[in-house]
């Protein structure tokens, strides 16, 4: 238990009640759009802007209170326990789309092919001649329906192929990148412990060149996917789950580039970040831990299992 | 940090105060339970008798859910946060929240939160019809296009909850006052922080799967399509993983509010702290693996019903441990009953009554006969209104004179309470029986044998809504000209919160308190 006797609780602040307005304009914003108002896209706009904007001013503040030396060892606790299990709360939410897929292939699939004796009639009566398997090439409507099916599956799947091939395999190489950017990270974290301002500053440089790779090749891969593969969004449950398992974890990597990025721009321009005194940076490479493993599920579950 | 409130409006629109905070979840949770309710007397009007008199079978089915949504989201989860804003602090011997600007951002995006949820009465095709569980793919391919704002509706106030459970835990771990042991916290602390552990890990799973419906409904995936390969059974699982733990997180924090009430008008120690804590955990725990004994009659394998079945059963035994904890402390005690005793006492009886219905539901043979009829509509009321509503009403009371420095009228506290007692029990004890015997819920109209069991309910539903009336003009009576309180309000009760002054000024605990 701390004994610190001052706890620095911030004066009034317009910051939160902006930031509700702007998250409130985005998300507004953006069911309009979904909704095909014309003013969908303008809102979202306004409402993107006014919610960055906050969210400059927040981190603004919060640096400068550090900076001036108001945050005691205890409020430095608090921000430290704020991070940590926000990001509990990120692997949930990966935990619901990885439960879907094992759900989809252990359990659905087979029974939407007649496994198990409870739902045989399904098969019989809804999708006859439904094969399962994964990846899921021929969805249960193309089985149904031949040509006059709605829901195709893809031409081409993402899985694994073949060993020799590893070398020339995107997946692969995107792992490798990834990995390596995770170690990267923890060399500039060694360089700033150890006050060795330039080993911090190029590690976390190349941690931050990585990322941008990272994001680089997996939009090439999604573009081989929609132009070559035949593998798109509505590409059946196969495609629904390959794009959203990936796809919020690529979008995690922008956000987490972003954060790094930012706190290598606080480092260069600014000089910020002590050997006792960096949460911030500390926190953003805590994030970019985190997205490394969801990455090492993706690619066991998604690619190599696939 | 040294000064009192800012003066007019921006006190509450800028505010890091946890009491500010506070009162102003509580007072939004209040107009979220008034406006839940009169949806709910729409309902109640409706099935007054049978036939279709009032409202549209398609407006009933919106009520139905708005009624739901907002009662679970708007009305109890707010006021817990409120109660949890207003007391933590105080009671760990904090100055406030660990992160004070953070609270007021989670407060502040729910009102943004429910005004597009409502406003979705007014779009074209009406709000959302599909029930408070939203089933796809009644929310997906059937859904009006408000559903979209629905589903950002649910994505903030998911935020704000898990912002708001994130402080709740660094309060409760960083904030404590030396000597504040974790087995020395009060229980309402301890309830929050399990109840904050529950949030943090369920509401990104009601983000994830709002996420997949808007998916299915606008990006063309296959989720819950089982033509594309997906199973609209998935969307249960994963609303259920979120929604069971979700029921706990409404009732938690009432057992810590009831195991603060009777010890102090039995005027002994709680019975088994120790107890109580593990309890509270064994509860949590088991709340993640009983999801799917609410879908018992969807069609899953034989294992999994036994499962379940077996998992859902086991939560009667830390249950039970609360309930005999509860007994055991006012078993020859020095009882007093006011109103705070009362509400308490009554949630003793009639949350084990809803405990039992839910043992009943948890058989899964038996459940086949249960499944969507009155009688679920009856367990989850009797746990959530003398359950969840009756431990917040409670707190109020109890804790009402030490937030504003007044003393409530007793009279009129116990006016409400029998009013509300009687009226909820008229409400809902009949629908054990209509539900029993077939009545399905969500059905704007029914057979003529439920006619008579029906009248009773609406008539009780509104003597507990005429009762509301009454609690808020007894807030607002003795905020205004209470007569004052005194420091301790109750007989020698536990706990920090008692040793400042009534009101409780602006700032408490600037330096921490020592604990022995």
């Amino acid at each position: 238990m701390s004994s610190d006797s001052t706890y620095y609780v911030p004066e009034q602040s317009k910051l939160p009640i902006f930031a509700s307005l702007g998250l409130f304009l985005t998300v507004f914003g953006l069911a309009n759009w979904l909704n095909g108002a014309e003013n969908g896209p303008a809102i979202l706009f306004v409402g993107f802007l006014v919610f960055a904007f906050v969210l400059w001013s927040w981190f603004n503040i919060v640096i400068t209170e550090n900076l001036q030396g108001l945050n005691s060892t205890q409020l430095k606790r608090s921000y430290v326990w704020g991070m940590g299990w926000f990001i509990f709360s990120e692997v949930m939410f990966f935990a619901a789309f990885f439960g879907a897929l094992f759900y989809v292939r252990q359990l659905a699939l087979p029974w939407l092919a007649g496994e198990g004796s409870h739902d045989t009639a399904t098969e019989t009566l809804l999708w006859p001649g439904f094969v399962a398997e994964w990846p899921l090439m021929q969805t249960p409507d193309m089985a149904a329906n031949g040509e006059n099916a709605k829901v195709f599956g893809p031409d081409h799947s993402m899985s694994f192929a073949e060993a020799s091939s590893l070398w020339t395999w995107l997946p692969f190489w995107n792992t490798v990148v990834l990995l390596t950017s995770s170690i990267t990270v923890h060399f500039a974290h060694t360089g700033l412990k150890n006050n060795n301002r330039k080993q911090f500053h190029l590690w976390l440089g190349i941690t931050v060149f990585l990322g941008v790779v990272f994001l680089i090749l997996q939009a090439e891969e999604y573009l081989h996917a929609y132009n070559d593969l035949g593998l798109t969004l509505s590409s059946g449950i196969y495609g629904t789950t390959f794009f959203m398992l990936t796809g919020f974890h690529g979008a995690h990597v922008t956000l987490g580039t972003f954060m790094l990025l930012v706190m290598f721009l606080r480092a260069i321009l600014k000089g910020h970040f002590k050997h006792d005194d960096c949460f911030g940076f500390e926190a953003a490479s805590w994030y970019w831990h985190f997205v490394d493993v969801v990455w090492l599920g993706l690619f066991l579950f998604v690619y190599i299992l696939g | 940090m040294a000064h009192g409130p800012a003066k007019g409006i921006t006190r509450w629109l800028f505010t890091t105060n946890h009491k500010d905070i506070g009162s102003m979840y509580l007072w939004f949770s209040f107009m979220m339970f008034f406006l839940g309710g009169i949806f709910a007397l729409v309902i109640r009007a409706e099935l007054f008798e049978p036939g279709l008199q009032i409202v549209e079978p398609e407006f009933f089915n919106q009520m139905t859910t708005l009624h739901g949504l907002i009662m679970v989201f708007g009305a109890v989860m707010p006021a817990f946060v409120g109660l949890a804003n207003w007391m933590i602090p105080m009671m760990v011997g904090a100055p406030d929240m660990a992160l004070p600007r953070m609270n007021n951002w989670s407060f502040w995006i729910l009102p943004f939160a429910f005004a597009m949820l409502v406003s979705t009465l007014f779009m074209e095709g009406g709000a959302p019809n599909f029930g408070w569980t939203f089933y796809a793919p009644l929310s997906t391919t059937y859904a009006p296009p408000s559903v979209t704002f629905f589903i950002f509706a649910v994505h903030i106030m998911g935020a704000s909850s898990i912002m708001g459970a994130i402080n709740i835990i660094a309060t409760i771990l960083n904030m404590r006052a030396p000597g504040m042991t974790l087995m020395k916290m009060p229980l309402f602390v301890w309830t929050w922080l399990i109840t904050a552990y529950l949030l943090i890990a369920v509401m990104p799973v009601l983000a994830g799967v709002v996420t997949m419906m808007l998916m299915d409904i606008h990006f063309g995936t296959s989720f819950f399509d089982a033509a594309g390969g997906g199973d609209p059974v998935l969307f249960q699982h994963v609303f259920w993983f979120f929604g069971h733990p979700e029921v706990y997180i409404m009732i938690l924090p009432a057992f810590g509010i009831i195991s603060a009430i009777i010890p102090t008008f039995a005027r002994k120690p709680l019975f088994g702290y120790a107890s109580m804590v593990y309890a509270t955990a064994s509860i949590a725990f088991l709340s993640f693996i009983v999801w799917a004994h609410h879908m018992f009659t969807v069609g899953i394998p034989l294992v999994g019903e036994l499962f379940f079945m077996y998992a859902t059963m086991l939560i009667a035994v830390p249950t039970g441990v609360k309930v005999f904890n509860w007994i055991t402390t006012m078993f020859k005690g020095s009882m007093t009953f006011e109103t705070p005793m009362l509400f308490s006492v009554a949630f003793v009886i009639l949350f084990t009554i809803g405990g039992f219905s839910g043992l009943m539901l948890a058989i899964a043979p038996a459940d086949f006969q249960y499944h969507d009829t009155y009688f679920v509509v009856a367990h989850f009321h009797y746990v959530l209104v003398p359950g969840a509503i009756f431990s917040i009403t409670a707190a109020v009371y109890y804790w009402l004179p030490k937030w504003c420095g007044n003393m409530y009228n007793e009279l009129m506290g116990k006016t409400h309470f029998w009013l509300a007692f009687i009226g909820l029990n008229l409400t809902f004890f009949p629908m054990h029986f209509v539900g029993l015997a077939g009545m399905p819920r969500r059905i704007p109209d029914y057979a003529l044998q439920f006619a008579d069991f029906n009248m009773i309910s609406s008539c009780g539903a509104f003597l507990f809504g005429a009762a509301q009336v009454l609690f808020l003009f007894n807030v607002l009576r003795t905020i205004t000209v209470g007569k004052k309180a005194s420091d301790e309000v109750w007989e020698n009760p536990e706990g920090l919160e008692w040793s400042v002054p009534s009101p409780a000024p602006y700032h408490t605990f600037s330096t921490p308190p020592e604990v022995r």
